[in-house]
């Protein structure tokens, strides 16, 4: 199992009671001095992780102080140089909510050379409450991701000078990317998917599934992708093809862990601090989805635990989280036993991604629960595909 | 789907029309009244339509896309709309038709009549939207798709009333009408914003008679805005009711009706239609 480290790169100083904290928050809210000195600590954060042995998640999100990461390529950039041997997970980049997937090519191929061929590329559609700050259209995105992906694949394995794309959505008259990329023929494709009709498609091609915060009930989507992987490609989905995201804290001893844990809660717990007209733009669901909406009238519909019980994950406890299988926290031993446990529920996964810092955790605590990860779970983890492959359906 | 009924109640069913599956219905006799919807669809036309039938043939269909139309492969702007309804006046034979368009149906009759006038001898836009008026910082219509659905619906209407919707108490067919009406709207309007920006310039060549009939209390399209519609077409009136926001054939359906029979009185177009309308079903 390979593990990779992600932080959102928050700021949570401007984490407003009261204000919704996507899409609208004034930037001047932001002190550039500040946001200099979280960026440093960050990367420095996954300069540690390299060389602790982790790979790197980095993500990017619009007009919001929980993500000050607004352009991944220029995180990946920097990485790309400082770091020596992570793979350098890019999740994702926002295809449908970019207007110009040759420039996405571009970027990509750029930091695979610099990274010596580090890069994986995961494609998303982007998020609901970023389609306004993107300015994309929020119909046809599912469309765009697809076609998108197609480009850049072209575009990144296409050697023999230009050619042209014409189609409703892009339109190109001299495709010609420089540099091409360094792995052959092209990076890994990961794409993002929560609901059961996504995995086919993904699985049909051959890419990495990656969900997050699922919880146990990712059991279905992984195996709704090894259904189609088997039908599409006559062999078993190896685990490496699955990947899945949880909050982290590792800490000496279970109640410092779970004090660091409320801390990267601190993602979920701000995660729906979206302005109402941002949340749910037409077009974005199907209209199966906003009829069910429109009839729930707001409401959610929470989380199943195993037992049984429904939780709400976004104000449950880290008790809870944890059972839930959203989050990994406690002490090293701890940490591992519900990794490993969840990793044999889910039939072997190969990519564990951690949000090892969220919220206000700082660099302090983010050095130490990644240093306790990495010298005292990670290690038996690497061996981890091994012990559950036989058990992959 | 195909329906040979020959009723002229005001039951919307689905016909074949112009290669779509139209929800349509039909009310009314004499000259046709081209009744093209708001982006929240029928919702709440039903006494307008018939008062507007005490003045002609009233044909009110769905938008591709919104209510019960299906939306073919390839119909994804107003520019589709507009020839979409061109066909539809043709396979209806629709004869010197009066246009009656509220907010992105007022867009689509212009657009529709800038294109030809062949089969319009008049024009009634409501709450019309389609064209750019302001300068690049300014915004001449509210956002709709960036404000609370509270502030939308207070821009909306004059009485809040109005606005309020069951949810509850409607059929599945009811809620996925609306969900594919706020669908439709945001593929059709989404970017540029509710307009066209060429409209304007080619409103010139709308040489038949255009009421401009406003909400006195719009708050999603200004009365000035509906003033600069009606200065940019050659023959446009502009008059507003009162007691009524961005939707008057809604809040005020009587007067709405009135104002529209006054203006086919003036201008000569009341009673029925030169040439005998064939009835096209199917």
């Amino acid at each position: 199992m390979r593990v990779y480290h992600f932080s959102e790169q928050p700021y949570p100083d401007a984490w407003l009671p009261g204000q919704d904290l996507r899409v609208t928050l004034a930037n001047k809210h932001c002190d550039p001095q500040v946001a200099a000195d979280l960026y440093h600590r960050y990367q420095d954060e996954w300069m540690l992780a390299d060389e602790l042995g982790f790979d790197i998640m980095v993500n990017e999100h619009h007009a919001t102080s929980t993500c000050l990461s607004s352009v991944a390529a220029v995180t990946l950039s920097i990485l790309a140089r400082i770091t020596k041997k992570a793979r350098l997970l890019a999740l994702g980049y926002p295809l449908a909510n970019r207007t110009d997937p040759l420039r996405a090519a571009e970027e990509l191929a750029m930091i695979d050379v610099i990274s010596r061929g580090r890069l994986d590329m995961g494609f998303v559609k982007g998020v609901p409450y970023e389609v306004a700050a993107a300015d994309s259209h929020p119909t046809g995105m599912m469309d765009r991701l697809w076609e998108a992906h197609d480009f850049i694949l072209k575009a990144m394995t296409h050697q023999d000078g230009p050619f042209a794309w014409r189609s409703d959505n892009y339109e190109y008259r001299a495709v010609n990317i420089w540099p091409r990329p360094w792995q052959q023929p092209h990076p890994p494709v990961w794409i993002t998917a929560t609901s059961l009709p996504s995995a086919a498609p993904i699985a049909q091609r051959g890419h990495v599934l990656a969900t997050f915060l699922g919880g146990y009930k990712t059991r279905e989507l992984f195996d709704a992708y090894r259904t189609a992987y088997r039908e599409t490609w006559q062999r078993d989905a190896a685990p490496d093809r699955l990947a899945y995201l949880a909050l982290m804290a590792v800490a000496d001893t279970e109640e410092e862990a779970l004090i660091r844990a409320e801390k990267v809660a601190g993602y979920l717990r701000t995660i729906a601090r979206v302005p109402e007209p941002y949340r749910n733009p037409p077009g974005y669901g199907s209209v199966a989805d906003n009829v069910r909406a429109l009839r729930a009238g707001g409401q959610r519909p929470g989380m199943v635990l195993p037992s049984g019980r429904t939780i709400q994950p976004i104000t449950a406890p880290c008790t809870d989280l944890i059972e839930a299988g959203i989050m990994f926290a406690g002490t090293p031993d701890q940490v591992h036993d519900q990794i490993v446990r969840f990793n044999a529920a889910m039939g072997g996964i190969g990519n564990l991604i951690v949000m090892g810092q969220g919220g206000p955790l700082s660099h302090e605590e983010t050095v130490d629960s990644l240093t306790l990860f990495g010298t005292k779970v990670l290690p038996r983890l690497k061996t981890l595909d091994a012990t559950v492959a036989t058990a992959v359906a | 789907m195909v329906s040979v009924s020959q009723s002229s109640s005001n039951e919307p069913e689905v016909r074949r029309i112009a290669g779509c599956d139209v929800e349509i219905s039909e009310a009314g006799s004499g000259r046709p009244i081209l009744f093209l919807h708001p982006m929240i669809g029928l919702q709440g036309a039903e006494p307008v339509l018939a008062a507007l039938a005490a003045h002609g043939r009233v044909v009110a269909p769905s938008h591709p896309g919104f209510g019960r139309s299906a939306r073919p492969a390839g119909c994804d702007t107003v520019d589709d709309l507009a020839f979409f309804y061109l066909d539809l006046m043709d396979e209806l034979d629709l004869r010197e038709a009066v246009l009656v368009g509220c907010d992105i149906g007022g867009w689509i009759a212009a657009e529709i009549a800038t294109r030809s006038t062949a089969r319009i001898a008049g024009m009634v836009l409501s709450g019309a939207t389609g064209i750019r008026v302001g300068d690049r910082d300014t915004q001449d219509l509210a956002d709709i798709f960036a404000l609370p659905k509270a502030e939308v619906d207070r821009l909306s209407f004059h009485d809040p009333a109005h606005a309020a919707l069951d949810i509850a108490a409607m059929s599945d067919a009811e809620v996925t009408a609306l969900a594919r009406n706020r669908e439709a709207t945001a593929l059709y309007g989404w970017s540029p914003y509710m307009h066209n920006p060429k409209l304007r310039q080619r409103l010139h060549r709308i040489a038949v008679p255009a009421l401009v009939l406003w909400g006195a209390q719009d708050g999603l399209a200004p009365p000035a805005y509906g003033r600069a519609y009606a200065e940019a077409l050659p023959k446009g009136r502009y008059d507003a009711i009162e007691n009524s926001g961005h939707y008057p054939h809604i809040e005020q359906p009587a007067a709405f009706a009135a104002r529209i029979g006054a203006f086919l009185e003036a201008t000569g177009l009341s009673g029925r239609a030169t040439t005998s309308n064939v009835r096209s079903r199917g």
